[in-house]
């Protein structure tokens, strides 16, 4: 049986690392109340922009653009967004698994890393291309431009054929799905919606112009459609992440809670173990000068 | 309704609802040249390039600095989704004013290096910041 010192010191430690948990998991709900908010606040703006695109779409079946089919030779870029830290239970692994357990052929991928645990995990792997890491912190609108005239930019010249995000899609607080999207060459259907399905009410509407000509306002807007999907793409992770983070470090917690039980008990024990041998020797040391 | 003339307007931004009311009257800049919006406008999908956008409303105007994004035209409704866009309260004078010489200088001592579509759209940006400050 462990010493009542190993018990006692065992113990404090696994307190210290429950408030720690304890603090984390408060960090995290807040952090989570706002990501939250935010996800909800520029929700509004996808659904718009995918309406927009995809009735645009409908309308013009037969183009032959080169945001719609995919280069025949090249690479596939997976924009991987992850968080920069850890501690966030299966989030990071899942995101990585689709990639690693995915259709997506090993030698032929190019990987945009958006997060440093994924980039992490993947880089022995894959190659990475590019790591916006910082960008994960705080996702601002301008960032996701940025990401996007890079891919595009890689994409209009050959160098990739298809452009795929994985990221976490955020569905409430405990519901978080590991999604891999495809964003180019854009394939509009109804389960591509980013957030539940938009509702294409075009149908009862007059016929939309368009200004300028159909191909240009593609070349114009399938950008800002690929940057708004990258973005909300980054704000849902950010929302998971600290989802996923709060349960992660909510079950820690309520398991460190657990073991200083079991270990108080244990500690009980051996104390009253003690306290026994200790009468008994000196019951018996009385008894043999007596 | 016949004297109603007021549509509704909409402008979304990534990350918050920019605007929601009621207007007479929207102006703004498309890549096809600057357009005025009444109601009863015919359906057009147009992009946004940088300008000056002026919403007319029952109480008086509205000015704003928009920069990027497009808008959806539709008879009794217009959304604009607007990726960049700021109230004259928003905006930076030093900055704007610094990005407008920046850009002007760039524009002048040209290079073949120089990008001068993205010199220009920085040019065309700054002053709408500040003209609408004025």
């Amino acid at each position: 049986m462990a010493s009542m010192r190993d018990i006692k010191r065992r113990k404090g430690s696994i307190q210290s690392t429950q408030q720690i948990t304890k603090a984390m998991k408060l960090v995290s709900t807040v952090k989570l109340q706002r990501a939250k908010q935010n996800a909800e606040k520029s929700g509004n703006y996808f659904h718009c922009m995918y309406d927009t695109v995809s009735s645009i779409l409908k309308r013009t079946k037969n183009l032959d653009h080169k945001y719609l089919k995919s280069g025949e030779a090249g690479k596939k870029a997976v924009i991987v967004i992850t968080s920069n830290r850890g501690l966030a239970g299966g989030y990071n692994s899942n995101v990585v698994k689709l990639i690693t357990r995915g259709e997506l052929a090993e030698e032929d991928l190019a990987v945009y890393a958006i997060g440093k645990k994924g980039k992490e995990a993947l880089q022995r792997q894959y190659e990475i291309k590019a790591d916006y890491s910082d960008v994960i912190e705080e996702p601002a609108y301008v960032d996701a431009m940025a990401i996007c005239k890079e891919v595009l930019a890689a994409f209009s010249k050959g160098e990739i054929s298809e452009i795929y995000l994985a990221y976490t899609g955020f569905k409430n607080t405990v519901v978080h799905v590991p999604t891999l999207l495809k964003l180019l060459p854009v394939e509009i259907n109804g389960e591509e919606a980013p957030e539940g399905s938009g509702e294409n009410a075009q149908d009862g509407r007059a016929p939309m112009n368009f200004e300028p000509e159909d191909e240009e306002a593609l070349n114009l807007l399938i950008p800002k459609y690929i940057t708004s999907l990258i973005y909300g793409g980054m704000i849902e992770a950010v929302a998971s992440e600290n989802g996923a983070r709060m349960q992660a470090m909510d079950s820690a917690t309520s398991n460190a809670e657990e073991m200083i039980d079991h270990l108080t008990l244990m500690y009980n024990r051996a104390r009253q173990g003690s306290i026994t041998q200790e009468l008994t020797e000196i019951i018996a040391g009385a008894n043999a000068i007596s | 309704m016949a004297d109603n003339n007021l549509f509704t307007l909409r402008i979304i931004t990534p990350d918050r609802v920019f605007y929601e009311g009621e207007a007479s009257m929207v102006e703004f800049n498309t890549t096809e040249g600057e357009i005025g919006i009444y109601k009863q406008h015919v359906p057009t999908t147009v992009i946004i390039s940088p300008g000056i956008l002026t919403i007319t409303e029952e109480g008086g105007m509205k000015e704003a600095a928009l920069h990027a994004g497009f808008a959806e035209i539709l008879q009794d409704e217009v959304v604009i989704l607007a990726e960049i866009i700021e109230w004259p309260e928003e905006i930076d004078a030093g900055r704007a004013e610094a990005a407008k010489e920046r850009a002007e200088e760039r524009i002048r001592s040209k290079t073949p290096e120089t990008d001068i579509l993205r010199a220009e759209t920085a040019l065309q940006r700054a002053l709408a910041r500040i003209h609408v400050i004025k």
